[in-house]
């Protein structure tokens, strides 16, 4: 880590935001982990209190948008400090978006219900959970410890989410097609595969910007970052 | 006083060596030219080493901030530009510096033309105790750049207006220079320095003594000039280089650390040394 800066105010302010994000970053992975509980255990009362605790993590996104508007205003940062707050406003705008999918998760529960193609695809959809979830827990490591070999590893998990989420998806169509009456929920468990995936995605984006903060150059990790391209899944066979 | 100058000494640098220290300043070549090159610039105050092997490229229309902390050299460097060291009696510079093709410290050249080609302005405004007007004339008159009170006139009024300072003297160009607030001063000695059509205008921190307001209206000027004259600039406020400079160079103990565009050398720094100075760490 770097030396402190002679004002030391500066030094406990810029502390102030790590704590923020850390504290940030733990909600919205627990708040992946309790949607993914309640859900697979179909617990309507659990996702309810999961979707309603969303609101404390959209509360820590305000105060570190907050917080790093004052470093801004009052202490002019300059190189990694500058960068380290630029990036703050991003990490935190992709783990409210990963507070989110946990929620949509959560309220999907009640509709989903405990459908056939569900028992079908829980083991896959479990692993590809929690792959997820560790994801938002290494990106966060890779901040607090400002390692862009941290950083890098979650891009290369992200790869693997990508591929399993291919297979998932046509998983998932495969019994459509064989059981029409399960389309509607099997419409919902798709949009669940996606909310899945794209959790993933936000964790490599907050990657991303540690590798930032760490080296000053964005990172092209070879592929749409918004989500799915195509040419990702070629060597995912189901 | 000659300043003795050795220019055969360090300039058969290899080609890698070269390349090495001339890392990325000159990436903005689309419209830009180099106008000042210097080329391993080493200087002695007595025993007294306070550059070291320092070389820069000055490009053409630009602003170039030079920063460090207090007693890097930075004052030095550009003091070594326009022979400014000359005065000081035991101040030995070594190396090159060139103003396009030619070397400023040939025995041959006329310091009082150099300077007329390189013009400078200081840290605390220094009109003479003499009339706005005469403090914009004093130059073109004894360089003979006016051939006549009309052409003078036209010099000052041209001068103070390029300077961002006729508007708010017209009318009285004969009170005296010294009348004027701290930052109508400083934009005289500016409108003195380019009234002699200067190619490049050094200025040593000169915003330091003025206030917020002031000091914009200097770097707002300095954003205007830049598109006749060449700038390179000493300041001590990282903001005041981050805001008004296009190329960065920080020295720190007589080294000239690391150079590049300024947006690059204040979000990503590639010298730690850089970084903890440009952060408010200690260096």
């Amino acid at each position: 880590m770097q030396k402190d800066h002679i004002v030391h105010a500066f030094d406990a302010e810029l502390q102030q935001l790590d704590t923020l994000i850390a504290q940030m970053g733990a909600l919205a992975q627990q708040q992946q982990i309790n949607a993914l509980t309640s859900f697979l255990d179909n617990d309507c009362k659990e996702a309810k209190r999961v979707a309603k605790a969303d609101k404390k993590i959209d509360q820590l996104e305000q105060d570190i948008i907050t917080h790093a508007t004052q470093i801004f205003a009052l202490r002019q940062p300059m190189a990694a400090d500058l960068r380290t707050l630029v990036a703050s406003f991003k990490i935190a705008s992709n783990l409210e978006r990963i507070g989110d999918h946990a929620k949509n998760l959560a309220k999907r529960t009640k509709r989903v219900g405990d459908i056939p193609i569900l028992a079908e695809v829980k083991g896959s959809l479990e692993i590809i959970s929690s792959l997820t979830i560790a994801m938002t827990g290494n990106a966060l490591e890779a901040y607090a410890e400002r390692s862009t070999e941290k950083a890098l590893a979650v891009l290369k998990q992200d790869e693997d989410v990508d591929r399993r989420h291919k297979s998932l998806i046509r998983e998932v169509l495969t019994y459509m097609i064989e059981d029409p009456a399960s389309i509607t929920a099997g419409t919902e468990l798709l949009f669940i595969v996606k909310n899945i995936e794209r959790a993933g995605d936000h964790a490599t984006n907050i990657a991303e910007q540690v590798y930032y903060i760490i080296t000053g150059r964005y990172i092209d990790a070879g592929r749409d970052i918004t989500g799915h391209n195509p040419d990702d899944a070629t060597s995912a066979a189901p | 006083m000659d300043a003795p100058i050795s220019t055969d000494t360090n300039l058969d640098a290899s080609p890698t060596q070269e390349a090495t220290t001339e890392m990325n300043i000159a990436t903005d070549t689309h419209t830009s030219s180099i106008k000042m090159t210097a080329k391993n610039v080493s200087v002695f105050y007595a025993d007294m080493q306070a550059l070291k092997d320092v070389s820069l490229d000055i490009i053409e229309n630009r602003v170039t901030a030079l920063i460090g902390p207090s007693g890097c050299g930075k004052t030095t460097f550009l003091r070594c530009i326009n022979r400014m060291n000359d005065l000081i009696p035991s101040c030995k510079v070594s190396g090159e510096i060139k103003l396009g093709d030619h070397d400023v410290y040939d025995p041959s050249v006329d310091v009082e033309v150099l300077r007329r080609r390189i013009g400078m302005v200081f840290q605390k405004p220094n009109p003479f105790p003499k009339s706005i007007y005469e403090n914009v004339a004093y130059g073109p008159r004894i360089h003979g750049l006016a051939e006549n009170k009309e052409a003078l006139d036209a010099i000052v009024r041209k001068s103070l207006k390029r300077a961002g300072l006729l508007d708010e003297v017209e009318g009285r160009l004969d009170a005296l220079g010294t009348s004027l607030s701290g930052g109508q001063q400083q934009r005289l000695c500016i409108a003195r320095a380019i009234a002699i059509e200067p190619e490049v205008i050094l200025m040593d921190e000169p915003c330091s003594a003025l206030d917020p307001i002031a000091t914009a209206k200097i770097e707002e000027l300095i954003d205007d000039l830049k598109k006749r004259y060449t700038i390179v600039i000493v300041t001590h406020s990282m903001q005041q280089a981050a805001r008004v400079s296009d190329y960065t160079a920080y020295f720190h103990l007589g080294e000239l650390v690391e150079k590049g565009e300024t947006n690059r050398i204040f979000t990503a720094p590639q010298h730690s040394k850089t970084e903890a100075y440009i952060t408010g760490r200690i260096g």
